[in-house]
């Protein structure tokens, strides 16, 4: 049964430097990445090409030795130019020097009919081998899927509440039968539902509202609505031993390409956004795809922090870094590498905060300002002390605090009766904006879910 | 401000590992973070941008909030030497010796409680935690003008010591760390903090009739039976209506006389969101009901007294405000927010009407609760553990 759910609790940081709707006229960079370290679930890679191999898009570059039938697979064609290790040898970067033209592999080409007919065997064999398996992510613990699993439901969220997110209507605009072909082939894995979660707070473009077969949900509210782990817990909560999956809807449209085309194809739009951007709009590219082209000439200072995300749940990369698996989005930020004499006190309007402390003024500004914040930590890590925060900016039925001790003392039972299992860090992510006391509460998080998922 | 920048910048490798201090890190990041926000920036992963918020702004918040009832008290405790000493004193005069009273106190608790907790941040090597700016400042509104100095420095050093570092520092605490430092002196030189002593009188001696008794005294009195004129007009008697008490133009601990001024701390401390709203009026509430109860039982005079009676005597307000809302000891969730601050009031007129030997019962019914509140937390968060079981089963 369809849901409509409106969020009283969460905190949407209004940040300058949208960007504008428009793609920018920018040429491809010369180097594509994949990073193993942007699937938490890796353990050990083994990696498929060595350097100077020439791959098309699609062709497998590494695999998780537990888990060996999911390729992870190069987004562009081109030279493999190398592979970065880090300590221990750990693979950190595959780096592909990119085609001028690029060259797919080929895979089966279905019509609509054919694909509604085709068996889940003989689809989930292609998805593996092709790529796009990793689009699917499991709950609990946010890690790629495990192809034996048969999911509880599958959920869409097909907004993005983050500062700054990309419009989703706009990057994925015109892919209407490839997002409808991607739930055709999802809905075969699943014993329940697919959902697709709208955001009642916008108009909603037809390509996710005119979906068939599948559950549609509304949810609106302050971040963090468009969280799928948010949505899911308010449609159907995971509990021990259920298993549900969620897709980007990159993900779903990659999926429905791959069958209707028969092609692996990792285009995809990006945004880019922050205050230090002098025009942020939307670029054109691939996964995988390095800044530097984008971001060149386009800054406004020098000292900035490049951001493969956003703000919340993003990773620092180098100016010539390279865009996450999962990112729709860069964000330039300045960086914040400076002393501020008795700044614990001074009165300010100009920093946002959620809190109303002495100074702290920015709640007289009204949603509709938008703040230009920097990397600095603005204080010292210290003990918990205040109550009642997390909570505040958690919409979900879950005592974050608890939860966070639970996984400091390595608590096994508690995290799990406290709900580890229905969050990933990305749900938690603005107590650790919030916190009082500066703790690092997504990497908390993320040592919980290992902690739970390897015991 | 570059030059102090400059002298910092120089100073630290002497304190960091390796230098000649090194073992003094912490005393030094003390003064270094609070002449200068930290350079530190967000780390690779995780979030990018922070909140302008830190510990620092939300205990000098409280400690602001704490200001309009001591400079009331600095005046209250000249004004209240006045008319005890029978002088004509100017208000002038009146706050000049408030100070010579007061100033010391606050001085001589946050050295003392300062040193402690420096040496256990040396000791320990974790930084010194800002918590101690509103103990500090809370230990001498709760003492009264006339005790000795050297009492307060024990009793910071003890409540330091034992309610806070013993049980692992800021954060970890089970009891109110200024209120221990009252139980203690209250139990260890109950002749200092009880009786005679909330009026300073210095040099001068008092005036003929001049009684000294605080509300709360002449409120007990009656409970014993020795006084048969009805409490209301006695308290009038001594010269206290509603309106004094309210003001807080009465005998009594240094920062807890006036409701007015409680009242204005708790409005920054709700306004600022630093303290739960929940607490200060629950503890209000706690109060008015079992007064309400009291009266319809009416056993004795201090029984019948009007519930909001209860709200202006003594230092309900100012616990309430300031002591229950210390966010480590009270409750942690939310609804347990509203069931401590309750049973605080209620106690806290149990206390006061039946038990003759501690007048006031704020401080006890709050450590008491301090007590309790993990109890009262473990049900909420096993509640929330039950409805997410429950789900699992259906």
């Amino acid at each position: 049964m369809s849901q409509t759910i409106k969020l009283k609790k969460g905190f949407t940081i209004n940040l300058a430097g949208k960007a504008e709707k428009k793609i920018a006229d920018c040429p491809q960079p010369e180097t594509f990445a994949v990073k193993p370290t942007d699937f938490p679930a890796i353990s050990r890679p083994k990696l498929l090409v060595a350097e100077g191999d020439n791959v098309k898009a699609g062709t497998p570059l590494f695999f998780d030795k537990v888990h060996p039938e999911v390729m992870y697979v190069a987004p562009v064609s081109g030279e493999v130019a190398a592979v970065i290790r880090g300590e221990k040898r750990k693979v950190l970067e595959i780096r592909i020097l990119a085609d001028k033209e690029i060259k797919s592999e080929s895979f089966k080409a279905y019509s609509v009919s054919d694909l509604g007919n085709e068996s889940k065997e003989n689809v989930q064999e292609i998805m593996l081998k092709s790529g796009v398996w990793p689009n699917i992510v499991q709950r609990p613990f946010g890690i790629v899927a495990d192809p034996t699993d048969t999911p509880k439901s599958i959920f869409i969220s097909t907004f993005d509440s983050h500062p700054l997110a990309p419009d989703y209507d706009f990057i994925f605009e015109g892919q209407e039968q490839n997002f409808q072909a991607g739930l055709d082939v999802l809905s075969k894995f699943t014993s329940g539902q697919v959902h697709v979660n709208l955001n009642i707070d916008a108009e909603v473009s037809p390509i996710f509202s005119h979906v068939r077969d599948v559950e549609i949900n509304k949810f609106g509210g302050k971040h963090p609505a468009g969280n799928v782990g948010v949505q899911i817990h308010h449609l159907d909560p995971v509990c021990k031993g259920d298993i549900a999956w969620t897709v980007n809807p990159f993900g779903v449209a990659q999926i429905g390409k791959l069958f209707l085309e028969g092609k692996y194809d990792a285009s995809k739009v990006v945004a880019l956004t922050g205050s230090e951007v002098t025009n942020p709009q939307y670029y054109k590219t691939f996964t995988g795809a390095s800044v530097n082209k984008m971001t060149d000439s386009n800054l406004k200072s020098e000292h900035v922090r490049f951001i493969s995300g956003n703000v919340l749940t993003g990773e620092r990369i180098s100016q010539d870094g390279y865009l996450g698996f999962y990112d729709h989005q860069v964000t330039v930020i300045p960086e914040g590498d400076y002393f501020e004499f008795v700044g614990w006190m001074k009165p300010t309007m100009k920093k946002l905060s959620y809190h109303r402390a002495l100074g702290l003024m920015s709640f007289m500004n009204g949603a509709k300002k938008e703040y230009t914040l920097d990397s600095n930590t603005r204080g010292e890590p210290r003990a918990f002390v205040q109550t009642g925060v997390f909570e505040n900016v958690t919409p979900m039925d879950i005592l974050p605090t608890y939860l966070i001790k639970a996984i400091l003392a390595e608590d096994y039972d508690d995290m799990e009766s406290l709900g580890l299992l229905e969050v990933i860090e990305e749900d938690l992510a603005l107590c650790e904006f919030v916190d009082v006391s500066k703790h690092e509460i997504q990497a908390i998080v993320r040592k919980g879910i290992n902690l739970l998922r390897t015991a | 401000m570059k030059f102090l920048r400059d002298i910092l910048d120089k100073q630290k490798p002497l304190f960091e590992k390796g230098g000649k201090f090194e073992k003094l890190f912490y005393l030094f990041e003390a003064q270094d973070t609070f002449l200068f926000t930290p350079n530190t920036t967000a780390d690779t992963k995780g979030v990018q941008v922070r909140d302008a918020v830190d510990l620092k702004r939300m205990m000098i918040t409280v400690v602001v909030a704490m200001l309009p009832c001591l400079a009331f008290g600095i005046w209250n405790v000249g004004y209240q030497h006045s008319i005890a000493t029978g002088q004509d004193m100017e208000i002038m005069d009146q706050i000049i010796t408030g100070l010579i009273v007061v100033l010391p106190i606050v001085l001589v608790a946050y050295v003392a409680g300062g040193l402690v907790e420096a040496v256990f941040a040396v000791i320990r090597s974790h930084p010194i935690n800002e918590g101690y700016l509103v103990t500090g400042m809370l230990i001498p509104l709760v003492m009264p003008p006339t005790i000795p100095l050297w009492q307060v420095a024990l009793a910071s050093i003890f409540a330091v010591i034992i309610a806070k570092e013993a049980f692992g520092g800021t954060g970890m605490n089970i009891l109110n760390v200024a209120l221990t430092a009252r139980a203690f002196l209250y139990f260890a030189y109950p002749t200092d903090i009880s009786g005679d002593v909330w009026t300073y009188f210095g040099d001068k001696t008092p005036i003929d009739g001049f009684s000294g008794a605080t509300p709360l005294a002449l409120g007990a009195a009656t409970t014993t039976g020795e006084t048969a004129e009805p409490l209301m007009a006695q308290l009038n008697y001594g010269g206290y209506s509603f309106f004094d008490m309210m003001m807080g133009y009465i005998p009594g601990s240094i920062g807890e006389t006036s409701t007015i001024m409680c009242l204005i701390g708790a409005l920054i401390l709700v306004a600022t969101g630093v303290a739960s709203w929940k607490i200060i009026v629950s503890v209000f509430g706690g109060a008015y009901f079992m007064g309400f109860i009291f009266n319809l039982i009416g056993g004795n005079e201090f029984m019948s007294l009007p519930p909001h009676y209860h709200w202006v005597i003594g230092g309900l307000a100012f616990g309430a405000v300031f002591m229950a809302t210390d966010p480590v000891t009270a409750t942690q969730t939310e609804r347990g927010k509203w069931i401590y601050g309750f049973l605080i009031g209620v106690i806290t007129v149990i206390i006061r009407i039946f038990n003759p030997a501690y007048p006031e019962g704020i401080m006890l019914a709050i450590l008491f609760m301090n007590v309790f509140a993990p109890l009262i937390d473990y049900n909420i968060v096993n509640a929330n553990k039950k409805r997410r079981l429950k789900r699992a089963t259906v």
